[in-house]
């Protein structure tokens, strides 16, 4: 039980890092991007062929992720998504749609749809048997990974220039802007972040939630539960949400595994029922 | 005088600041006031106290001797609590005869009706030709809102309002962003208002308060900070002191 | 008459094109009697998409989980069909009902939130019913599906009717279910409530603001989507035979919103004019790349919202909106 409770803790850390920029896009630029995921496929599949193709290492193949995602979304923000933002919620969510479709359908083209695997390092395969718990070293290391890009996140809010920056722009844009901020730099810089640690999320999980090109649609709804019910005006709630929602998925596949995902989903519902801003909402904030 | 409408300690709290303090207020029947006071007093906080888009922390709204407190939006209207909006606030893709219709339609009781055509019911036509001259909006009457311009808009702003046949009438800056010339034409419609009907006014332009109001109601930080007759007000010092010191610092 | 009372008279008047459509779609099942199952799987997906305009285009509510309802009143029909009785009719109404309850029950979750917190639970709702329908094998089939759905024949004033192979019987059975619901909606949405549902689409502080129950109506509307998609669901199972998970498929309600937005949204005949077009060019598309329609289905959706959805409307909607 102590396992399963370890095994939903590394999910959830692992859908923390995946879904904050979608969380972060979302509360910052008020724009719901359901091609999230692309991203983060893009962060596996580079991971994957890097590894495979050129033999890189997996540690190294996993900054490369994230700047590879990150370069992608800096790209794309300016040329796509910044004409996106004054748009109607149904434009965005028509527009990312099509995006999703683009980028599964070309990754199938060259890549095929068979699902990828990954060599783990040695030293991160088996497991520690403490006590009752059976620790998994890959697990593992992915908690302590996004546990130090989650404490390097909440630093970078809240003591950095930019944080602050970041959070003026999330509670009033146009005040931000009449102070002389650069929100577009800002909005570039946060959206390709965002999709960075959405591709370093992807090359993490490969192992975990595997790899196909229907990866970005098969975690959408993951990734929305997260931000849906973590609210998009903290870090904590999303991070509370994920983590949530990683023990509730574990622990219901093993003890009602004819369920599924049905009682992820119920739940995202009862509680967006009852707090329609989500669980986590800051107090006095815009949106 | 009867009293139409009345708060009873009504107070409003969120997040540290308190804009409405402890407001008892009596309107009575065919009122004429003005709710005046300085930027940030609270007044469309009370409005929207008074017609229920905001809950109280504490407090009680009577309407006619029934507590109303409870009641939705909607409830409010349909038993004559009607209030204009200082932003303007209409439906963008409908016209002004379609807006004017559903308004009249919802104050008839008919707006359910899903089998026959909206403006079927022979009351429907003759109040949206009325409103729609008085108003001057005959001849954009076709024209989607969205595309009218801003004087237009204010006017089907207020005669959205009068299409509910309003008992208390809450209007908030009714001439906000309308130009001098025009404000005129909106202030004789309100003067000729039926003398029944209660009229609430926040208005900043203290020439029009004079012309209008009988009585007036100043706020300053969310409480009553004094009551009369328009005349006895205009000649409080205090009064003068608090708008006075308002345009020295701000 | 007055000028006023002219204006709102004639609001509601028949358009020559709406006769003209009405015509072409009589004459289509009269003149195309070769085309008989495509123009079926058209007029269905029509009236999926006009069932989520009601929705959509009337009322502002984004839905990505439309499907739930559709899906939900092709198992329905199919199930009736199987375990209960064959007739069509019955099953149809008995689906209806079905979807409607359906929809009522899910409506309040619609009702508070933002747009996100409705598109969640709209997906939500489709995927739960994805997940019960693949669990719940031994009612539904699971995975394989509900196979051998055989329906009985077609009761009408004029006759008994087979379901043939051709597929002529049944593309009159949905070309009539059609025209019902465009008449019935037509009706709606010309109504004092149909203009109440624009309201509080345009301004939701305005429309309760003039004393219009705002929830009350999202609730109606919500159910009444819900009873037309279950139709088209049962359309579905009902003229093909059988039943599927993928009718609950996130494609599905993509596919039906994008339907609608090529058609138009907000004067009821966008579903027709979409579905007519959307199909026509999935064919198109098929036929020369099979594998990547997906791809040119995504650049065309890119390039839509960027240039404009506005751009594509009808030319009907040039002068005034219907």
């Amino acid at each position: 039980m102590l396992t399963l409770l370890f095994d939903g803790i590394a999910y959830g850390m692992l859908l923390f890092v995946l879904a904050v920029g979608l969380a972060v896009t979302l509360g910052l630029m008020n724009f719901i991007n359901l091609a999230h995921g692309a991203f983060a496929m893009a962060g596996g599949y580079i991971t994957v062929l890097a590894m495979n193709r050129l033999g890189v290492p997996f540690l190294v193949c996993l900054p490369l992720a994230f700047l590879g995602a990150a370069l992608l979304g800096a790209l794309l923000e300016p040329l796509l998504y910044r004409r996106m933002y004054a748009r109607p919620h149904l434009d965005q969510v028509l527009f990312s749609i099509g995006l999703v479709f683009i980028a599964v359908t070309t990754v199938d083209y060259f890549v095929g749809s068979m699902q990828q695997n990954i060599q783990i390092p040695a030293w991160l395969q088996g497991r520690f048997d403490i006590a009752w718990v059976g620790i998994g070293k890959y697990r593992l290391f992915i908690i302590v990974v996004c546990a130090a890009l989650t404490l390097a996140l909440q630093w970078l809010l809240s003591r950095t220039r930019f944080g602050s920056q970041l959070r003026a722009s999330v509670d009033d844009r146009r005040v931000a802007g009449g102070l002389g901020l650069n929100v577009n730099r800002i909005f570039l810089l946060t959206f390709a972040v965002g999709s960075g640690l959405a591709g370093l999320g992807g090359a993490l999980g490969a192992e975990v939630l595997g790899l196909d090109p229907s990866f970005p649609l098969k975690f959408m709804i993951y990734f929305l539960i997260v931000c849906s019910v973590g609210g998009t005006t903290t870090i904590t709630g999303p991070l509370l949400a994920a983590l949530l929602l990683g023990i509730a998925d574990v622990m219901g596949k093993y003890y009602a595994p004819k369920l599924g995902a049905f009682i992820v989903y119920t739940l995202m519902i009862v509680i967006l029922l009852l707090r329609p801003q989500g669980l986590f909402v800051r107090s006095g904030g815009g949106k | 005088m009867t009293t139409v409408l009345e708060t009873r300690g009504l107070l409003k709290r969120f997040g540290g600041i308190t804009p409405t303090n402890d407001v008892s207020i009596q309107v009575e029947k065919g009122a004429r006031r003005a709710l005046i006071g300085p930027n940030g007093a609270g007044k469309t906080t009370l409005i929207n106290l008074l017609t229920g888009v905001l809950e109280p922390t504490a407090g009680s709204i009577w309407l006619d001797g029934a507590d109303i407190t409870q009641l939705a939006p909607h409830q409010r209207v349909r038993r004559g609590v009607v209030r204009t909006f200082q932003i303007n606030q209409l439906f963008g893709e409908l016209t002004p005869l379609q807006s004017l219709a559903l308004s009249v339609s919802a104050q008839l009781g008919i707006s359910a009706q899903w089998w026959k055509r909206l403006g079927s019911d022979a009351r429907v036509a003759p109040r949206c030709d009325t409103l729609l001259k008085q108003f001057h909006l005959d001849d954009v009457m076709d024209q989607q809102v969205k595309h009218l311009a801003y004087g237009k808009r204010r006017l089907l702003e207020i005669a959205t309002a009068l299409a509910c046949e309003p008992r208390v009438l809450l209007l908030d800056e009714p001439v906000a962003g309308v130009p001098e010339g025009e404000r005129q034409e909106i202030f004789d419609i309100i003067n000729a208002l039926p003398a029944d009907v209660s009229v609430l006014l926040i208005e900043h332009d203290m020439d029009l308060v004079f012309n209008f109001a009988k009585s007036v109601t100043v706020l300053v930080n969310g409480a009553v900070f004094a009551e009369g007759d328009v005349q006895t007000i205009s000649n409080d010092p205090r009064v003068k002191a608090v708008y006075l010191g308002e345009a020295v610092h701000g | 008459m007055t000028k006023v009372a002219h204006g709102l008279k004639h609001g509601a008047h028949w358009r020559w094109w709406e006769f003209a459509l009405l015509a072409g779609l009589l004459l289509s099942w009269l003149l195309l009697p070769g085309h008989a199952l495509l123009l079926n799987e058209i007029a269905i997906l029509a009236l999926f998409a006009l069932s989520l305009d009601l929705i959509l285009g009337y009322s502002g509510i984004v839905s990505l989980g439309h499907a739930a309802f559709f899906g939900f009143g092709s198992y329905a029909a199919a199930l009736f069909a199987k375990l209960v009785m064959p007739d069509p009719w019955i099953g149809m109404l008995f689906a209806i009902a079905l979807a409607a309850l359906l929809g009522a029950v899910t409506s309040v979750l619609i009702l508070r939130g933002t747009d996100l917190t409705r598109l969640m639970v709209t997906l939500g709702v489709a995927s739960i019913l994805y997940e019960l329908a693949n669990k719940l094998d031994w009612l539904t089939g699971g995975a394989d599906g509900l196979q051998g759905v055989v329906m009985g024949p077609l009761l009408t004033p004029f006759g008994r009717f087979e379901f043939d192979i051709a597929g002529r019987t049944a593309y009159a059975y949905t070309l009539f279910v059609l025209i019902v619901c465009l008449f019935v909606g037509r009706r709606l949405v010309h109504s004092p409530f149909g203009y109440s549902l624009q309201a509080l689409r345009d301004n939701r502080l305005r429309a309760g603001s003039i004393g219009l129950s705002v929830n009350a109506r999202l609730v109606a509307i919500y159910t009444i989507a819900a009873a037309i998609a279950g139709a088209a669901g049962a359309l579905l199972a009902q003229t093909s035979g059988f039943s599927s998970l993928d009718v609950f498929d996130f494609h599905r309600s993509a596919e039906v919103l994008l339907v609608l937005v090529i058609g138009g949204t907000g004067y009821l005949y966008g579903g027709i004019f979409g579905a007519i077009v959307f199909k026509l060019l999935h064919d198109l598309v098929s036929a020369w790349t099979p594998q990547y329609w997906n791809f040119w289905l995504g650049v065309f959706l890119v390039v839509l919202v960027l240039v404009g959805r506005d751009k594509l409307t009808r030319p009907w909607t040039w002068w005034k909106r219907s």
